[in-house]
């Protein structure tokens, strides 16, 4: 039968298709799904479903936070990766509540089969082994209609998300060797990107890399830093009531002068140096001939050493990503100690992609021109698996609102990180791979990775994603942080020896006269839990509450200063810029300005605001215009 | 986009008065009320013309006067502009703005002539506030300091404090963001070093800004002293021209007298006082208060002694009372012109800045003059050596300096590098602010208010 032929069958219908089961489509396939749209989710291979082609850990700096702000939401990577964790560190304790930063190691093995277990047990929810070559258009060849799989098929459906990760185009290149395919080896997706440029869409090209796995019984692990995990293990997931295990170790070692000489000595070999790879790589996540080129004074390298799951013999080696040959990744290795005699059980390899220029995205992640159309994860122009869910949830819900016919969700700067990164992608947009950092979050004290329930839940709740109990539940804690609180004002507390003497063991002044008991929490020195003995109307209180009761005594004055940043942004974001608005009538602008803000079509002052070249004059006129015609 | 008007010279009494109309239709508007002897027709008349007639409110004749034509673009604000030069005087004004107003323009908002002179590319917000500061700065020091701040001289300033803070921040962000990647510990010493020499410069700037205020809105001066010594004389002596109501019986300037007088390059706002005397008399007594205050309120004070008649407990009161409060001062011994009855050297203890005049022989102003540039330092001012900031830069340097203090502060008494990070953070913002790298509605509002209507 010919193929115009088998397009006149019925058509299976979706409301929501999503291209891609990694981190991001497996997020924006559960949200749509369990916000009641019957939704399909297609992969190349069912048996790559949430795969960890890369380190296998979830969480680390502002990744954990984001991972932390996707379970308030009501994602599932939180949930995920804390069933199937095998080590659990909080990174930065010492440098303030902001920047804590969850990161756990994970079984990938086990967190594959946990994930798609979860989907295949999800009403609503058909988890299909296909690869997408098209999206179909209506006749204005703008608004999604359908997408079609390689072998002709087509379904009808409302939205399309395309989660396509390293997989679109996907070359992978080691030494002089380059081919066609996916990460660890699963095919490529091949066609899709030529439907979407004919469609006018820009795709652009970059570029990430992994590093070699190498089997255990040829480490020296006598030979190295071991690093435990935490004692006492904070979960992901706020509605976690059991708490992860330590089950392993990882272990750290240092590359050398001789390292970076057999590095040096074959860099003519690398298909970046030798100029065969022309896309970006991820500025955040350089390869060791990257580290060693651009850092030549550094003498050493630190590398971590991690189990990739507990029934494999496999250990990743983070640090160490390269697309040098074989031969001279096996040698550089060689020359690390603890690693002298390692087996290369895979490769590391660099990998080139497509995706699309993240600014002609709407802050819900559909295609400005492209209605029904979305894009969530690397496709976007990300990198790391925690920035991916974060997006694939956000275009799950908005593809699923827009639907239903409900407001779109789009979370500002001040809400969250999972905000920040959206915002900096549609308006910044990225001309590397994008990785989050606290950095890049100007609110950071407000958005700790403690509060993310306070902050979150309740939207997560109003879209539906969230049960009442779990909401019921954050109320209670928020209520009882602040009656404690406000318990703690009160409180007074008298000069006493026992006191005293307290005072000056934990490095602060001992005190003369009555002083309120939060005004003692206050002092960096102290906390909630060490005052309890003074304290002895305390009621019995979840850590959770008390660590919350502490920080919002403590950070008083500073999250008082953010929330006066906050409105003043909040003032801007409110100014609305027409969308029919003409640039080119706005004489005094410069350039450079029109240029971008044509591009971009900000959606208020506030986004143009944050436009890179568009600068402060720039807005004064736009805000005197606006002014001027209202 | 509506046409406006406005009077476009000081509503006050003078030789001309310029009503300026901007819009589509301005020219339209001018012709309705102006009837040129030169042209046939005001719509005639090309850009770049004037042409005399008669101002008109229908048959009548309001005034003659001067009309010049600008055709859009090519005028400030870059619409069609018409100016009417008509006699000064307020009551002649107003009536031919009224006229404007009756035949179709609006009366215009303030800022509105340069706003639309930005919107209309004609100029760029730096270019828009520095036009501001020349219009308002009175003297060749305010104007040179109007000019500093176009030329950069406080960018390249702020952008060296902005870009050891934006480093520090990398540090820190670095530090924070890469737990794993052995990078060194950040140095707190390090780091309270680096905010110590960025507060120094923010002080420095909000220091220099007070020396330009100085400049542009001219000197606080009080002249104190008993009655009867020559207050009212010396303050017409500066002025100039007679004020007060100089008469030998003490006490007769009981009000406080407020004018300006040139001084060099300097502006005096001077107050001529009552005395401070013990009275019994209340309306004597109110004066005395207000007195008083206008001391304490003052940057300058001139102490007037009366040379010749030797000095009372009034006088010594008077020379304590100033020095405790701590004030720059000027002793000005007056009435050289009669015979010196008190010992000079007596005043050394009260100041270094000692002159002998005859205020009612307009002798010894550069005297004052020259104890003034000692005083306020811009004797041998150079223009490549000062920083002058206007009000929205003054304002983004206390933010900076303010979160300076506070991540200071924080650092010092034990807090999280976090806090402290976001403190930085904001100072640096709100440098980047003041050097145009970021905006906020606020700079906008504030700059446009400051606009003169005229302008």
């Amino acid at each position: 039968m010919k193929l115009e032929n088998l397009q006149n069958l019925k058509r299976e219908y979706f409301d929501v298709a999503v291209i891609g089961a990694g981190h991001a489509g497996c997020e924006a396939a559960l949200a749509a799904a369990r916000l009641g749209l019957k939704t399909a989710l297609f992969t190349i291979t069912l048996d790559g479903v949430a795969n960890m082609p890369c380190n296998p850990s979830i969480g680390g700096t502002a990744k954990g936070h984001l991972v932390r702000e996707i379970d308030a939401l009501g994602g599932e990577m939180g949930r995920a990766a804390d069933k199937t964790s095998i080590q659990s560190r909080m990174l930065n304790r010492g440098k303030g509540p902001a920047v804590h930063s969850l990161r756990a190691q994970i079984d990938r093995v086990a967190y594959h089969n946990l994930m798609k277990k979860t989907i295949e047990e999800t009403e609503n929810l058909y988890l299909k082994q296909a690869e997408i070559t098209e999206v179909l258009f209506e006749n204005d060849g703008k608004t999604v209609r359908g997408i079609k799989t390689k072998l002709g098929t087509e379904y009808d459906c409302k939205a399309a998300i395309i989660a396509s990760g390293t997989y679109l185009n996907g070359e992978v290149h080691v030494g002089a060797v380059s081919y066609p395919s996916g990460p660890d080896s699963v095919l490529p997706a091949q066609k899709l990107s030529d439907c979407l440029k004919e469609a006018g869409m820009t795709i652009r090209r970059f570029k990430t890399g992994t590093p070699a796995r190498v089997h255990k019984r040829s480490i020296d692990f006598d030979r190295l830093e071991v690093q435990y995990g935490d004692e006492n293990i904070t979960p992901f997931s706020f509605a976690n009531v059991q708490k992860p295990e330590n089950k392993v170790e990882c272990y750290v070692a240092y590359t050398n002068a001789e390292t970076h000489k057999v590095i040096m000595d074959n860099i003519h070999l690398s298909p970046i140096y030798s100029g065969r790879i022309h896309a970006i790589g991820p500025r955040y996540c350089p390869s060791i001939e990257d580290k060693i080129m651009r850092f030549s004074d550094k003498p050493r390298h630190q590398l971590f050493i991690e189990p990739m799951g507990l029934d494999t013999e496999e250990y990743y080696l983070q640090g160490m990503s390269s697309s040098l040959p074989e031969s001279v990744q096996l040698e550089f290795l060689h020359t690390i100690k603890g690693l002298e005699r390692v087996e290369i059980m895979r490769n590391a390899y660099a990998i080139e992609y497509d995706c699309c220029d993240p600014t002609e995205l709407l802050p819900t992640l559909e295609f400005k021109a492209f209605p029904g159309l979305y894009g969530a994860g690397q496709f976007n122009g990300t990198s790391g698996y925690e920035e991916a869910a974060a997006q694939g949830l956000v275009a799950g819900i908005n593809a699923s609102m827009k639907i239903l016919g409900r407001e779109p969700m789009v979370l500002d700067r001040a809400s969250s990180y999972i905000g920040t990164l959206i915002d900096d992608l549609c308006t910044k947009g990225c001309s590397d791979p994008y990785r989050m950092l606290t950095s890049r979050s100007e609110y950071r004290l407000l958005l700790r990775q403690d509060n993310a329930d306070i902050r979150l839940t309740p939207i997560g709740h109003k879209i539906g994603l969230i049960s009442d109990g779990r909401f019921e539940r954050l109320q209670e804690k928020i209520s009882q942080t602040e009656n404690e609180v406000k318990r703690l004002w009160k409180v007074n507390i008298a000069p006493s020896k026992e006191l005293n003497r307290y005072l000056e063991e934990q490095g602060t002044d001992p005190i003369n006269n009555g002083i309120k008991l939060a005004q003692l929490i206050r002092r960096p020195q102290l906390s909630y839990d060490g005052l309890a003995f003074i304290d002895p109307d305390r009621c019995e209180l979840s850590e959770e509450v008390r660590e919350q009761v502490d920080l919002q005594i403590k950070y008083e004055g500073y999250i008082k200063i953010q929330l006066e940043q906050v409105e003043a942004m909040r003032k801007l974001e409110a100014r609305k810029i027409p969308e029919d608005i003409d640039y080119d009538q706005i004489k005094s602008l410069r350039l450079e300005a029109t240029e971008k803000l044509k591009k971009i079509r900000p959606l208020s002052v506030g986004q143009a605001s944050r436009i890179s070249g568009v600068n402060p004059a720039d807005i004064n006129v736009l805000l005197v215009w606006l002014e001027q015609n209202k | 986009m509506k046409d406006i008007c406005a009077v476009s010279t000081p509503l006050a009494e003078g030789g001309i008065s310029v009503i300026r109309i901007s819009g589509e239709n301005a020219i339209d508007i001018a012709a309705r009320i102006f009837k040129p002897f030169t042209y046939e027709s005001v719509e005639n008349m090309p850009g770049y013309t004037c042409a005399y007639g008669n101002i008109c409110d229908g048959d009548k004749i309001a005034d003659d006067g001067v009309l010049t034509v600008f055709r859009a673009p090519k005028s400030y604000t870059g619409e069609n502009v018409a100016e009417i030069s008509c006699h000064g005087g307020i009551f002649v004004t107003k009536k031919v703005l009224r006229l404007c107003i009756k035949n179709g323009a609006e009366l215009a908002e303030k800022g509105e002539f340069t706003k639309r002179a930005l919107l209309n590319g004609k100029m760029s917000l730096t270019q828009a506030e520095a036009v501001m500061d020349t219009i308002s700065a009175q003297g060749e020091y305010a104007l040179a300091s109007a000019n500093l701040t176009r030329e950069g001289r406080l960018f390249m300033s702020i952008s060296e404090v902005s870009k050891k803070l934006v480093k520090i921040l990398g540090e820190l962000a670095a530090w924070v963001d890469y737990p794993e990647e052995d990078l060194p510990e950040v140095e707190e010493n390090n780091l309270r070093n680096s905010l110590e020499s960025a507060i120094g410069v923010t002080g420095k700037i909000l220091a220099d800004y007070d020396n330009g205020m100085i400049l542009k809105n001219g000197i606080d001066t009080c002249i104190a002293g008993k009655p009867n010594v020559g207050k009212s004389t010396l303050m017409n002596m500066l002025l100039g021209y007679d004020r007060s109501i100089v008469t030998d019986v003490a006490g007769t300037t009981r009000d406080v007298i407020e004018e300006t007088a040139k001084m060099g390059e300097f502006f005096l706002k001077l107050s001529d006082t009552a005395g401070i005397r013990h009275t019994e008399d209340t309306v004597e007594k109110i004066g005395v208060e207000i007195a008083r205050k206008k001391l304490e309120n003052a940057m300058l004070v001139m102490e007037v002694f009366d040379t010749s008649r030797p000095l009372d407990n009034e006088d010594t009161e008077l020379l304590e009372y100033v020095k405790n409060l701590g004030k720059r001062t000027i002793i000005v011994l007056n009435k050289s012109d009669l015979e010196n009855k008190i010992d000079r050297e007596f005043f050394d203890a009260y100041s270094d800045n000692i002159v002998e005049i005859s205020a009612k022989n307009d002798e010894g102003r550069e005297c004052i003059q020259s104890a003034m540039e000692d005083l306020f330092g811009f004797g041998n001012y150079d223009a490549d050596s000062t920083i002058f900031a206007n009000e929205r830069q003054k304002s983004c340097a206390e933010k900076a300096d303010r979160y300076l203090k506070m991540a200071l502060e924080s650092l010092n008494m034990g807090e999280t590098l976090d806090a402290v990070t976001v403190m930085i953070d904001y100072a640096a913002n709100a440098l980047l602010e003041l050097t145009g790298e970021k905006a906020t509605e606020a700079v906008v509002d504030e700059v446009f208010s400051k606009f003169c209507v005229g302008k």
